[in-house]
């Protein structure tokens, strides 16, 4: 009898271990689930969209409610123009303090700012886009736009770029912006890529006499390539994608404009200020396929920053 | 030979000098966006922004129904996110070594993780709003949940790594069936760097306004039915702050520095928790 209850005991354990590992295997199969229903829900609700306007709706400047006529060109190109300089601000930048942060600060400054840099990153989005309304558009434009009008507004290829009205909230000012906001996300993924240079090789180059610029130039950065690349693109999925800092400054206007001095408009900053206004299926359906559209570039570029990551093993959300 | 000495000492130190600027540029911005915060902010702070609801226009008011809204639906939102997030997390960590289903859940959560949260608004708008056919809490808590999720499996996976081997092996040598060795041992041992995820996911929610902007959307009045369009911070900041109006602003200010000062506390104190674990190991 006591034989038979044991046997009974470790059937009951072993119905337990079945339950519970199903019940974390259904969850992780419900991530996988999430992804295809954002997929499927997107494109359903953009169906009238994409019929009414198939592959045209990509390369048409239109955005007209009140005939009913749309096209992703103008938010697209704001989404992608805000990102590059974006990019081009931050990646210089965040070399920089990734290598402050490795090679030249003094231990005990270490922690405090590499959490000071990763505090920037856990500001909310919505207080940027105060911060750049009311402080930073106002200040750019009364000191540095008319200064950009008058310098570079005249060189000739680049000049267009940056001469018109000095209004403060624009392109430009967006990207500036998304820098600052991308800076402690690229940063702190070069830093922990940095991190894992063995220190033999460092401590190599600098016996043969190499100077500290040398050292993360010649041989922590090829060494890193990989992981750098990847955390730049993990920064530029971050930049496409922002929405409430910049809707606060970038003027929302659908324009093409050369100049990035100009009001323009992003995929993200059309929906957030459309969406809920928006009459008629239409309307509302083209807004929807331009989320589909960012999600589409996201996914893709989040994809391959990704890989790169994984090669060089390392995973964002790691607590340090 | 002495010429090229001068110029690789000469990049060494311009290199270094950027990369120190760099520093104080990163530095400089929080500082900046902190003290304007401190600046338009403190003064904006007085009591009655906790005592009474949003004002029409012109009239002085508070932001209790928006401070009540945003605590409810990062409640629930955390709430639902959450338990999905740690057990799969927990799946990644002890049962995903073999088969598909990991590594592609791990690469697709991975991704989720960044993805842009103004999609996931307008999911939970085509999936639940369009069908209940009005904007409400839950949406707002759901839209919430889903940027929870990512976070949660991303942190509750690698606190599960770093339990050793051997805690496992020495539980199952006893005889301790594999629930019992993930819920009571290693879950247990991991339960420090688990809070910090679930801390730090809190924060990134309790700031997010593109989610609730299709869901939740904003309701002037005092509402604590779920059910009904809910005020939260984020959007009546952001309603706040866009307005004309003076007294709007101000309150906005008031709400930014409030939202501020609890997502950086809330960052901090997951850093001491995961830090006194970790010494404490």
């Amino acid at each position: 009898m006591p034989m038979f209850s044991h046997e009974a005991r470790l059937k009951r354990q072993a119905v337990f271990d079945l339950l519970f590992r199903s019940l974390t295997r259904v969850s992780a199969f419900g991530v996988l689930a999430l992804l295809v229903a954002i997929i499927v829900s997107l494109v359903v609700g953009s169906m009238p969209a994409i019929h009414a306007f198939g592959f045209g709706f990509l390369t048409s400047s239109d955005w007209d409610p009140v005939k009913d006529k749309f096209g992703a060109l103008i938010p697209i190109i704001g989404t992608l123009a805000t990102s590059g300089i974006a990019l081009l601000i931050a990646i210089p930048v965040s070399f920089g303090i990734a290598l402050f942060l490795t090679e030249l600060s003094p231990r005990i400054l270490r922690r405090p700012l590499g959490i000071a840099i990763e505090l920037l990153a856990g500001i909310p989005s919505i207080i940027y886009g105060m911060w750049g309304l009311f402080v930073f558009a106002p200040l750019f434009a009364d000191h540095v736009e008319p200064w950009l009008n008058k310098h570079i507004g005249a060189i000739s290829y680049i000049g267009p770029f940056f001469s018109g009205p000095p209004m403060g909230i624009g392109i430009l000012t967006a990207g500036i912006i998304l820098a600052i906001m991308v800076i402690p996300f690229i940063a702190s993924v070069m830093r922990d890529v940095f991190d894992v240079v063995p220190a033999m090789l460092k401590e190599s180059a600098y016996a043969v006499g190499a100077t500290t610029w040398e050292v993360m130039w010649n041989v922590v950065l090829p060494y890193t390539k990989v992981g750098v690349a990847g955390g730049i693109m993990l920064g530029l999925g971050r930049a496409l994608g922002e929405t409430m800092a910049v809707t606060f400054v970038i003027g929302n206007a659908h324009e093409l404009s050369k100049s990035l001095l100009m009001p323009g408009n992003s995929i993200s900053s059309a929906l957030a200020n459309e969406f809920t206004e928006a009459v008629g299926d239409l309307y509302t359906s083209s807004l929807i396929e331009l989320g589909l559209i960012l999600f589409f570039i996201t996914f893709v570029v989040l994809s391959i920053a990704r890989f790169m990551l994984y090669q060089l093993g390392l995973r964002e959300g790691q607590v340090t | 030979m002495l010429n090229l000495y001068t110029r690789r000492r000469t990049l060494n130190a311009v290199g270094l000098t950027v990369s120190v600027l760099a520093m104080l540029f990163g530095l400089f911005w929080l500082c900046w966006i902190l003290i304007t915060l401190l600046d338009h902010g403190l003064p904006a702070l007085a009591p009655v922004v906790f005592e009474q609801m949003t004002p029409p226009p012109g009239s002085a008011g508070g932001l209790l129904n928006a401070i009540a809204g945003s605590l409810m639906m990062t409640l629930i939102g955390t709430l639902i996110g959450t338990p999905i997030g740690i057990l799969a997390g927990t799946y990644l960590a002890e049962f995903g070594q073999r088969g598909w289903l990991a590594p592609i859940t791990r690469f697709i959560n991975d991704v989720l993780l960044s993805a842009p949260s103004i999609v996931i608004g307008l999911f939970v708008y085509e999936v639940y709003v369009v069908h209940v056919r009005h904007f409400s809490g839950w949406a707002g808590a759901l839209a919430l949940s889903i940027i929870v999720i990512p976070i949660v499996i991303r942190t509750t996976e690698n606190m599960l790594r770093l339990v050793p081997t051997t805690l496992r092996e020495a539980a199952a040598a006893l005889g301790a069936p594999q629930w019992k060795i993930v819920n009571f041992i290693t879950l247990r041992a991991a339960r420090a760097g688990i809070i910090t995820g679930v801390l730090l996911a809190v924060a990134r929610i309790s700031g997010e306004t593109a989610p609730l902007l299709f869901t939740a959307l904003n309701n002037q009045f005092w509402s604590s039915n779920m059910d009904q369009p809910m005020a939260n911070l984020p959007m009546v900041i952001f309603q706040f702050a866009m307005s004309p109006y003076e007294d709007w602003q101000k309150l906005a200010w008031a709400g930014a520095l409030l939202i501020t000062i609890s997502v950086l506390t809330l960052n901090i104190l997951a850093r001491v928790i995961f830090r006194q674990s970790a010494t404490t190991h």
